[in-house]
């Protein structure tokens, strides 16, 4: 069993003349005991909404209309005000995109950490500060003590997302919920705060699922992957196969728009992929991918999009496989630097 | 006027010339100082910092976040005004004006920003914020306001049937388009695009990057590229500067400095760069 299974999960919001918009479609996707997953996708594709669901924390007006989650065997939806409180403190912690947004400003950043021990672990108040300042230490803030005393603003932007770890972690989570925890922090402020995520990681064996736009970041931390588009999970499976062999047209016309620095001194055009995203109130028959994939055939606007067993541990949404023959990814961008 | 200064231009070797250009931000004292009647050292936000574009030639600015690279971007066009040292465009130094020849100047270096939401003005059509921007100027052309838009809209890739919608009914694709067509407007020989595509998903930030380098092959333009991702500057740029609290600790072409970094700040970029192959992790799992 895994640790968390999201099965066929849907997601709603309300739109003008009790029009329903859909954000999430039927997801399914499970995350084991001590695995790292990452959704990845653009804007709109539903990954943040997914993540945000296993903490039943989807926003207003927004609401979970269909599918299942459970972890470890339980079915978080059908959960009480307590046991879901309970859930909340003890099995998964979670981490946001604005460290100074989830702090409270007023309060300084140990006393934070030490009131989550309290509520949820009902330490004293001694015990509790004791054991922040060494939960402090551990996830890399220096002078501990000394920073106990600090209020968010005078944190940098690094320091208060270690803090926010800090607090997700106090009650040694089985799994993390991570949405886009890097976006907001510079290039060397994020790697050190990967490499952090991946030493509680290692050390706790926490599983993570981590949300991120920039398959960078995924590629960093991530065993698995499930890359989403328009709502849907068009293809999942392990992190190197993804970028290697993806499978999905939508997959491959993504890598390729990621820049990379292999790039400098060989300026030229990228084989963009055209249009954008779709917007929530877009309604696409069929395959949501269609209008954007350069491999569309007709029947695209009549499938069902379901993922399909392509690989010993992938699986893709597009029945009409272009790539299937076409082999790595990389050879292909080796050709195209050469050319 | 505008003779004046093309006469004056045929000298100058660059298109841009940037020497030790200073810009400094007072910082308000503490309770300790103010009792200590201390007087607190300015916050050097440009230090020194001095380079030179071509034309037709893209200039990356990388750097992290507070390293300067946006207040180099307003100085040069005097959005705010510089401490200290030279902007030279064609030679013509942009402090030593003001008035119709620092327009004129002004009219040469046009900015693109990362939010086309707050760059737009939201109750304006497309076509009718595009033209304003050539009638102020008196560009040529300025007169059919349709033939105007209609060509600019054409520069950046899109449809004449965006021309009578408002700001909100674009994508965030279309909207930064449109903030550049609105800088292509004036007939610019420089844009400054501060961290320009940024906010984009990655698939609409590969078309505007594509969108940049057929606008320097079309029009000759050069591009001042300012952006925190180390990546998307290897994608466009010929040169990069790179900068630490408010100096340039590095330049060079992009294919030296990105295979052999000199600086330590620079390597210490590099490494930070998270590689989306799995095979290139710094994370060991």
């Amino acid at each position: 069993m895994s640790l968390l299974e999201i099965e066929s999960l849907r997601i709603e919001f309300p739109g003008e003349d009790e029009e329903r918009l859909v954000a999430v479609k039927g997801v399914d996707l499970a995350v084991e005991q001590g695995e790292v997953v990452g959704l990845v996708g653009e804007s709109g594709s539903g990954k943040s909404l997914t993540c945000r669901a296993v903490m039943r924390m989807v926003p207003e007006p927004g609401a979970i209309s269909a599918g299942s989650i459970r972890f470890d065997g339980e079915d978080v939806l059908s959960l009480g005000t307590s046991e879901l409180r309970d859930f909340r403190a003890h099995s998964v912690g979670m981490i946001y995109q604005n460290p100074f947004g989830s702090l409270n400003p007023t309060m300084r950043a140990g006393a934070q950490i030490a009131e989550t021990l309290k509520v949820n672990r009902g330490l004293s108040n001694k015990a509790a500060k004791v054991e922040s300042v060494a939960l402090l230490d551990r996830v890399g803030i220096e002078d501990p003590e000394r920073r106990y005393r600090a209020y968010p603003h005078e944190l940098s932007g690094g320091m208060c997302q270690r803090v926010m770890i800090a607090i997700a972690t106090a009650s040694s989570p089985r799994l993390m919920l991570a949405d886009e925890p890097t976006t907001a922090l510079d290039v060397t402020t994020q790697a050190q705060i990967l490499k952090l995520l991946a030493k509680m990681r290692a050390e706790e064996g926490m599983a993570m699922l981590l949300v991120s736009h920039d398959f960078g970041v995924i590629a960093q931390a991530c065993d698995r992957v499930a890359v989403m588009y328009g709502g849907h999970i068009v293809e999942t499976g392990p992190v190197e196969t993804i970028y290697h062999e993806p499978e999905h047209p939508y997959t491959r016309a993504l890598l390729n728009s990621v820049p990379e620095l292999d790039s400098a001194g060989n300026v030229q055009r990228r084989a963009a992929l055209a249009g954008h995203p779709p917007e929530l109130s877009d309604f696409i028959p069929g395959c949501v991918f269609a209008p954007r994939c350069e491999h569309a055939k007709q029947d695209c606007a009549g499938i069902e999009m379901k993922l399909e067993k392509v690989g010993a541990d992938q699986e893709s949404a597009c029945p009409v496989r272009p790539y299937a023959e076409a082999g790595a990814r990389s050879a292909e961008r080796a050709a195209r630097v050469e050319a | 006027m505008s003779d004046v200064l093309t006469e004056e231009t045929k000298s100058a070797a660059h298109l841009l010339e940037v020497e030790s250009l200073v810009k400094e931000f007072g910082l308000r004292r503490g309770l300790a100082e103010r009792i200590a009647r201390k007087q607190v050292a300015p916050h050097r936000a440009v230090d020194d910092v001095s380079f030179t574009l071509d034309r037709g030639e893209i200039l990356g600015i990388a750097g992290g976040s507070g390293s300067g690279k946006t207040t180099l971007a307003r100085c040069l066009i005097r959005l705010i005004e510089p401490d200290g040292g030279a902007v030279r465009v064609d030679g013509i130094d942009i402090r030593a004006h003001k008035g119709a020849e620092l327009r004129e100047l002004r009219r040469r270096m046009q900015m693109v920003f990362q939010d086309p939401y707050a760059s737009l003005n939201p109750r304006m059509t497309i076509g009718a914020a595009l033209h304003e921007a050539g009638k102020v100027h008196n560009r040529p052309g300025s007169e059919n306001e349709q033939a105007f838009v209609s060509r600019l809209l054409g520069l950046v890739q899109l449809t004449d049937r965006i021309a009578p919608r408002k700001p909100r009914e674009l994508s965030g694709g279309q909207r930064q388009r449109v903030s550049i067509a609105r800088a292509l407007a004036v007939d610019p020989e420089l844009i400054i695009a501060d961290e320009a595509v940024s906010a984009l998903d990655v698939s609409v930030q590969a078309q505007l990057l594509n969108l940049f380098l057929d606008l320097r092959e079309e029009l000759g333009v050069a591009v001042l590229f300012i952006s925190h991702q180390l990546a998307v500057i290897a994608e466009v740029a010929d040169r990069i500067a790179v900068m630490q609290k408010g100096r340039i600790v590095e330049t060079g072409t992009t294919q030296d400095v990105f295979a052999h970094p000199k600086d330590e700040y620079t390597q210490a970029l590099l490494r930070a760069h998270p590689h989306p192959d799995p095979r290139m992790r710094f994370v060991a799992n």
